[in-house]
């Protein structure tokens, strides 16, 4: 069955040697249960699996043992049974060499399964369940990058699928897993292949895309595939053809757009072991648990394809193979272009791990030093996106990430053709590496950076408000006494010659007035010069949330759902820069309007609480009122009141009137009341956090994380004896309450009010140094 | 007329001066009033340079009043925070020569840092609370307090008021998500080092 | 382990091993330059190349950097060998001492040293030279085919004596065939083919001259077989340069010489493969490579035809390097997944 599609060339691209037949020699070799095996919780792209296993359990084959977390994740499962016996960070295969948490089994030898779920007619249920069925056995992709492989299977309703490609190309030198796995179980590949079509609803074309350089594999898969609508397509061997972006450009003559996914031009793509894994999932209740590793490389004295329990450690993995650690140059895991040398072989194999390189010096020997770029142009006509990498490294290497980002930086796909062929050995994919990390780290600080000033410029205004409004109550209670005295004093001298209700009520309101007339006197400035700001600030996430994700590395992409997420953030920063927009021509129109209604009704006592509820009712607009504010407006109007009910009880007494008892009583229930509430404001005052900015909604959580990784590395930075531990403890209590009794003492000497504080910090402190030394 | 200018040569030297000099006055008059700048973006762009820690070792109550400073002529190597990345920027952008960090605001340091506090001690004074500029410790009177690491911007003001020294600022862990590749060695240098060291033996260079 | 970041493999191909290539290549032109104009050319070459290496390990010295590691990747060599090749045969030892100093103290080392000089450092010591001592720099020596009945080439010796002691040879030097047109402006282009010995021996650019074209232009595609550098540019000024001939090309007096004598004659060729394919000061992206070699061709042609300089591949390349900033700030390749190629001064892509 012949190929009837046309195959489109790719610009760029290299041919190392390929050394494909050192590990093709030997059918799929096993190799023995390991003394323990070590799962990483995130072996895929996106969040970590959540661990639903305790330390001491016995677990079996094939069961959950930890969880997905959220749709960007990926299920773990046990390979064999055994004990749990530690959860805990361990060294994972990453290029940092850093730690992450992992899940160890000690598997006992019996190899007992769960009883796995077969389904016969797997091809009768609907798309729901299959799909459950996949995501439910953890599969992400195998072909280097780990995506979960369920999502990349859903695709936006928008997005119309026409062509399935199955990714056979492996063009990496040195990994034949894909080889191996299409020669001996070419049935599994179709079948996965025909599945994956059908939750695709059968697109109009099946391909599955071969480098020309595996004829066994092309002759096998189009013998299985015979009578199917699958189209075999071989094309000839050229670096980096198997990256995603190249391959559908072979395949079909487009181009996915920057920053968007295949799926966006109607093509998905997955790997044929992802395929093969799928469909045993789905047919026979297979949990992803091992897969097929090519173990290559001159320090090897065994080169095969080994089908491996995920979790297997890598030391151990390659012990098996006869390993000779003095005769490696270097031990890569993945192939020798794209992958990353194991800064430790004390590592697992995870689900993305398709091959473990372990060449002698004389195969890949060390890195030449680099020379100065010649700007040979040699790189530009290797790059496969046709980037211009000599310019990409002169700027990367000023740190220039504007020209850099206007040089399409993220479109490179770090396949390193061009440190491949650079005549002066210039490692220039770590450039472009380094680069993109520190865009990506600059964005995150000034992200951080407008987060810190938009707080900072809240409490400001926070604290600016609180001072207003206690200078507007210290003058109205002067006011009123001083005006209450003067009555007394004038009724003693002059009996009443008015009301003096009328006239009483004037003063109350003219320091209202006053203290309002200066809040708003400041706030149109600097509120309008605020309200820009945010305006500015939204706008600004918004052309972030814009900005396409950019996948870093070539296999990966970006799926829909990241896309749908992308498109909420794009919303939601576009809502926000509306509502700012919104706020400030609020503003503008306020700053007049309230001012004529000031002037227009002074005096008046039924009016005098107008204004005030009329800045209150706009400070409600301007931010959602935190309970603290609402608590202190609610105690300044019960103030007010009570200056009132003050004044008109004096009055009555004065005047005898019979309703003096009754008005003196009011007064005292407002002295209560007022009362209460301080104390509720005082309880509120120090949870000042609940402010509408973006992060409080996971402030709990991030505190929660703070306080367990700082108590974490307290526990894990203290290695010295418990005896020296325990002195070193007692000293420093010892110079802090020294310290703390110097306040203490200094604090009563001035007679400030945190004596109290001081005093109870000291009594503390001289607990815990007797608890110390009596422990 | 042409007479009249080649038989008074100052005469018309000079008017001809005053005229082109008047022209150019309103054109640059009218140029001023047409195109003024409404806010003054200067101080923006400084605020945008500067790190929003808010810790006011710069002698400022936060970034922004230090923005206006800096507008209006004062130093631009005040801020440890921002180290001398931070001064070189201002001085690109201000086009002045960029200083050394003024030792007296104190000394910029490699580790970023936040606030963390030691729970079990802390006494609940809420005074760390009314110290923090960006308000990311949160507590009640009372009630233990903590810091909201997020949040945080490592400017220290919580540790001073203290009573019971219960805050230290420990260092930020990057961990995995915030690895990045580190740039290769400057080219010059990995040839020397090369050359310096046994060929062959050396591979940590890239 | 070896930390190290992918890709761990390499091709075999080195600066050193591409410079050595450019240097191979231009065996055929050299080897046609000495049977045309005797030893003038390769004692140029000899020399120029040593004092080039010389004062490179000089800089590298006194710059406190590894002398054999610098020396190795062989572009002092090459500087040094182009600037001989472009000298004339014969001209005393300082002149071309000077000429390498200036190439390499000048223009590649105070720039920063390889990959950091925005002009080409062997035509910046021509150019220098030129501007310098003009009466040294246009006396080339005769083809072998113009000389009389009984007269030679100068010999080892006497060359040797005038290089180094300055005793002159008589009578060995004659105009260049671009001189010829150049300074008869007067007379038809015929009439100056069946007078002017060079012409006249010659087949379409004058004796020896052609040849000397013929070599640099095999040696160039030798390059481009062996993919030290692409087609592009010296296609394109080559391409430019026959156009903008023909087009104003018409046998009369006024004419400025047929397509085939600005082609084969003077430093074209070497131009076209050796001086413009300079990696460091062309333009870097394909497009960007058309305009810059047409931008030569065009510049070439228009100083031959109306200024003073009879040859003027040196201005030519060097008005380029000038311009090839700006040629790549327009001339970004289309990147793919971008229907557009963007602008070097672009800012992100909204989308």
């Amino acid at each position: 069955m012949g190929s009837l599609i046309k195959v489109w060339d790719i610009p760029g691209g290299v041919h190392p040697p390929e050394n494909k037949e050192q590990s093709l020699k030997q059918p799929i070799g096993r190799v023995p249960l390991p003394p323990r095996l070590v799962l990483p919780l995130n072996q895929h792209i996106g969040k970590p699996a959540k661990p639903v296993v305790a330390v001491g359990e016995r677990v079996l084959g094939g069961q959950l043992i930890a969880d997905a977390e959220g749709v960007f994740s990926a299920r773990v499962h046990a390979p064999s049974s055994g004990t749990i016996s530690a959860i805990e960070d361990r060294l994972i295969p990453h290029p940092s060499g850093l730690s992450a948490p992992c899940i160890e089994i000690e598997p006992d030898g019996q190899d007992e399964w769960v009883a796995l779920e077969r389904c016969e007619d797997y091809l009768s249920l609907d798309k729901g369940e299959l799909l459950a069925k996949i995501r439910g056995a953890g599969i992400a992709g195998l072909g280097g990058a780990g995506f979960p492989t369920s999502v990349k299977l859903s695709p936006r309703a928008d997005h119309k699928i026409h062509t399935l490609i199955l990714n056979g190309t492996e063009c990496e030198p040195y990994i034949t897993a894909d080889d191996i796995l299409m020669q001996e179980r070419a049935d599994d590949v179709v079948a996965g292949t025909l599945l994956l079509a059908k939750l695709l609803d059968y697109p109009e074309k099946v391909l599955i895309g071969i480098e020309d350089n595996k004829p066994k594999a092309i002759a096998a898969i189009e013998k299985a595939a015979a009578g199917t609508e699958i189209q075999v397509v071989s094309f000839p061997t050229k670096y980096p053809s198997g990256g995603e972006k190249q391959l559908i450009q072979i395949l079909t003559g487009e181009e996915v757009p920057s920053g968007q996914i295949p799926a966006s031009i109607g093509v998905v793509c997955q790997n044929v072991a992802t395929a093969a894994v799928a469909y045993r999932a789905v047919r026979f209740g297979e949990p992803l648990v091992s897969r097929i590793t090519t173990l290559v490389g001159e320090a090897l004295e065994n080169q095969r394809n080994v089908e491996v329990l995920l979790g297997t450690p890598i030391d151990y993995l390659l012990e098996q193979h006869g390993f000779e650690a003095k005769k490696a140059s270097r031990l890569v895991m993945g192939g020798p272009m794209m992958g990353f040398a194991l800064p430790e072989p004390a590592v697992p194999v995870i689900k993305t791990t398709n091959c473990l390189l372990a060449p002698s010096k004389k195969e890949l020997p060390p890195p030449q030093p680099a020379q100065a770029c010649i700007r040979c142009g040699l790189c530009a006509e290797a790059c496969p996106a046709s980037l211009l990498p000599q310019q990409l490294f002169w700027y990367a290497q000023a740190e220039d990430y504007e020209k850099l980002e206007a040089h399409s930086l993220f479109d490179c796909i770090e396949c390193g053709a061009c440190s491949y062929v650079c005549p002066s050995h210039i490692p220039l994919v770590q450039y472009y590496r380094a680069a993109k990390g520190g865009i990506r780290q600059q964005q995150h600080e000034k992200e951080k950076a407008d987060r810190a000033r938009r707080r900072f410029e809240f409490r400001q205004e926070r604290i600016a408000k609180e001072e207003a409004e206690k200078a507007a109550k210290r003058e109205a209670r002067k006011k009123a006494a001083e005006e209450a005295k003067r009555k007394i004093a004038d009724k003693q001298g002059e009996p009443a010659a008015e009301t003096p209700s009328a006239r009483a009520s004037d003063p109350v309101a003219d320091a209202e007035a006053k203290a309002q007339l200066r809040a708003r006197q400041q706030s149109p400035a600097a509120q309008r010069a605020k309200l820009e700001r945010s305006l500015a600030a939204a706008q600004d996430s918004l052309a972030k949330a814009r900005h396409p994700l950019e996948p870093s590395e070539p296999g990966v992409e970006v799926s829909a759902e990241q896309l749908e997420k992308q498109k909420a953030r794009i919303k939601q920063a576009e809502l926000k820069v509306q509502e700012a927009e919104a706020r400030l021509h609020q503003l503008e129109h306020e700053s007049h309007a309230p001012e004529s209604e000031h002037k227009a009704e002074p005096g008046s006592e039924s009016k005098t609480n107008d204004p005030v509820s009329a800045a209150i009712a706009r400070a409600q607009a301007k931010m959602q009122m935190s309970p603290e504010d609402k608590l202190r407006s609610a105690l300044e109007s019960l103030y007010k009141r009570q200056a009132k009910a003050e004044e008109k009880a004096a009055e009555a007494q004065r005047e005898g009137s019979d309703k003096a008892d009754a008005l003196q009583q009011g007064v005292d229930k407002l002295k209560r009341k007022i009362a209460d509430t301080q104390k509720e404001l005082e309880e509120q005052t120090p949870s000042t956090v609940a402010e509408p900015s973006s992060a409080s909604r996971h402030t709990d959580d991030a505190a929660g994380i703070a306080i367990e990784r700082a108590k974490a590395k307290a526990s894990a930075l203290e290695t010295m004896s418990a005896d020296d531990k325990l002195r070193a403890q007692i000293e420093s209590v010892k110079a802090r309450l020294e310290k703390a009794r110097e306040r203490l003492a200094k604090a009563e000497a001035e007679e400030n009010e945190n004596v109290e504080a001081f005093r109870s910090g000291v009594s503390k402190l001289e607990d815990k140094l007797k608890q110390l030394t009596d422990g | 007329m042409l007479d009249l200018i080649v038989q008074n040569p100052l005469a018309s030297a000079l008017i001809a001066l005053g005229g082109l000099a008047l022209v150019f006055g309103a054109v640059l008059g009218y140029a001023a009033v047409r195109f003024r700048l409404e806010e003054d973006p200067v101080i923006q762009q400084i605020d945008d340079i500067l790190p929003q820690t808010q810790c006011g070792q710069c002698g400022y109550p936060g970034c922004r009043p230090y923005a206006q400073a800096i507008a209006n002529g004062d130093a631009i190597n005040k801020c440890p925070p921002g180290g001398q990345s931070t001064i070189n920027a201002l001085a690109d952008l201000l086009d002045v020569e960029a200083p050394t960090l003024d030792a007296e605001h104190g000394e910029e340091s490699e580790v970023k840092t936040v606030a963390y506090i030691r729970e079990d001690e802390c006494i609940g004074c809420t005074k760390c609370i009314q110290a923090c500029p960006v308000d990311a410790i949160i507590g009640a009177a009372k009630q233990m307090h903590t810091v909201i690491v997020d949040e945080c911007t490592g400017c220290d003001l919580c540790v001073e008021p203290c009573p019971v020294d219960c805050i230290d600022m420990i260092p930020v862990e990057s961990g995995l998500s915030g690895w990045k590749w580190d740039k290769p060695a400057p080219i010059e240098e990995q040839a020397i080092n090369i050359i310096a060291s046994d060929k062959g033996s050396k591979g940590e260079a890239a | 382990m070896l930390r190290v970041t992918s890709p761990h493999t390499h091709s075999t191909r080195s600066t050193g091993q591409l410079m050595r290539l450019v240097v191979f290549a231009t065996l055929p032109g050299l080897a046609a330059l000495t049977l045309a104009f005797g030893w003038g050319s390769l004692f140029n070459v000899v020399l120029a190349s040593a004092s080039a290496l010389l004062f490179e390990a000089l800089i590298m010295k006194l710059r406190g950097r590894p002398v054999a590691f610098y020396l190795r990747d062989c572009t002092a060599l090459v500087t040094g060998v182009l600037l001989g090749l472009a000298l004339p045969p014969y001209c005393p030892w300082w002149l071309v001492v000077t000429g390498s100093a200036v190439s390499i103290i000048l223009a590649k080392q105070l720039y920063g040293g390889m990959g950091y000089n925005p002009f080409n450092p062997a035509m910046v010591g021509y150019v220098v030279l030129l501007i310098s001592f003009p009466v040294e720099m246009t006396q080339w020596a005769a083809p072998a085919s113009t000389l009389a009945e009984g007269q030679s080439l100068v010999g080892l010796v006497e060359g040797l004596k005038q290089i180094w002691l300055g005793v002159p040879v008589d009578g060995y030097t004659a105009a260049t065939p671009l001189d010829v047109v150049k300074q008869n402006s007067g007379l038809l282009l015929d009439d100056l083919y069946a007078s002017d010995p060079t012409l006249s021996n010659g087949l379409w650019a004058g004796a020896g001259w052609e040849w000397v074209n013929l070599g640099f232009l095999l040696g160039g595609l030798f390059l481009l077989y062996q993919r030290v550098f692409t087609w592009h540019a010296p296609v394109s000024m080559l391409v430019t340069l026959a156009v903008v001939s023909v087009f104003f090309y018409d046998g009369s007096a006024q004419s400025q010489g047929s397509p085939l004598l600005h082609l084969f004659s003077g430093a074209t060729m070497l131009g076209a493969f050796f001086i413009l394919t300079d990696p460091v000061s062309s333009a870097v992206s394909n497009r960007g490579r058309l305009v810059y070699g047409a931008l030569v061709g065009l510049l070439l042609y228009v100083m031959r035809a109306w200024s003073n300089y009879p040859d003027a591949v040196a201005f030519a390349v060097l008005l380029a390097n000038f311009a090839a900033p700006f040629i790549d700030y327009y001339t970004l390749p289309r990147t793919y997944g971008h229907k557009q190629p963007r602008r070097a001064t672009e800012k992100r892509e909204e989308h």
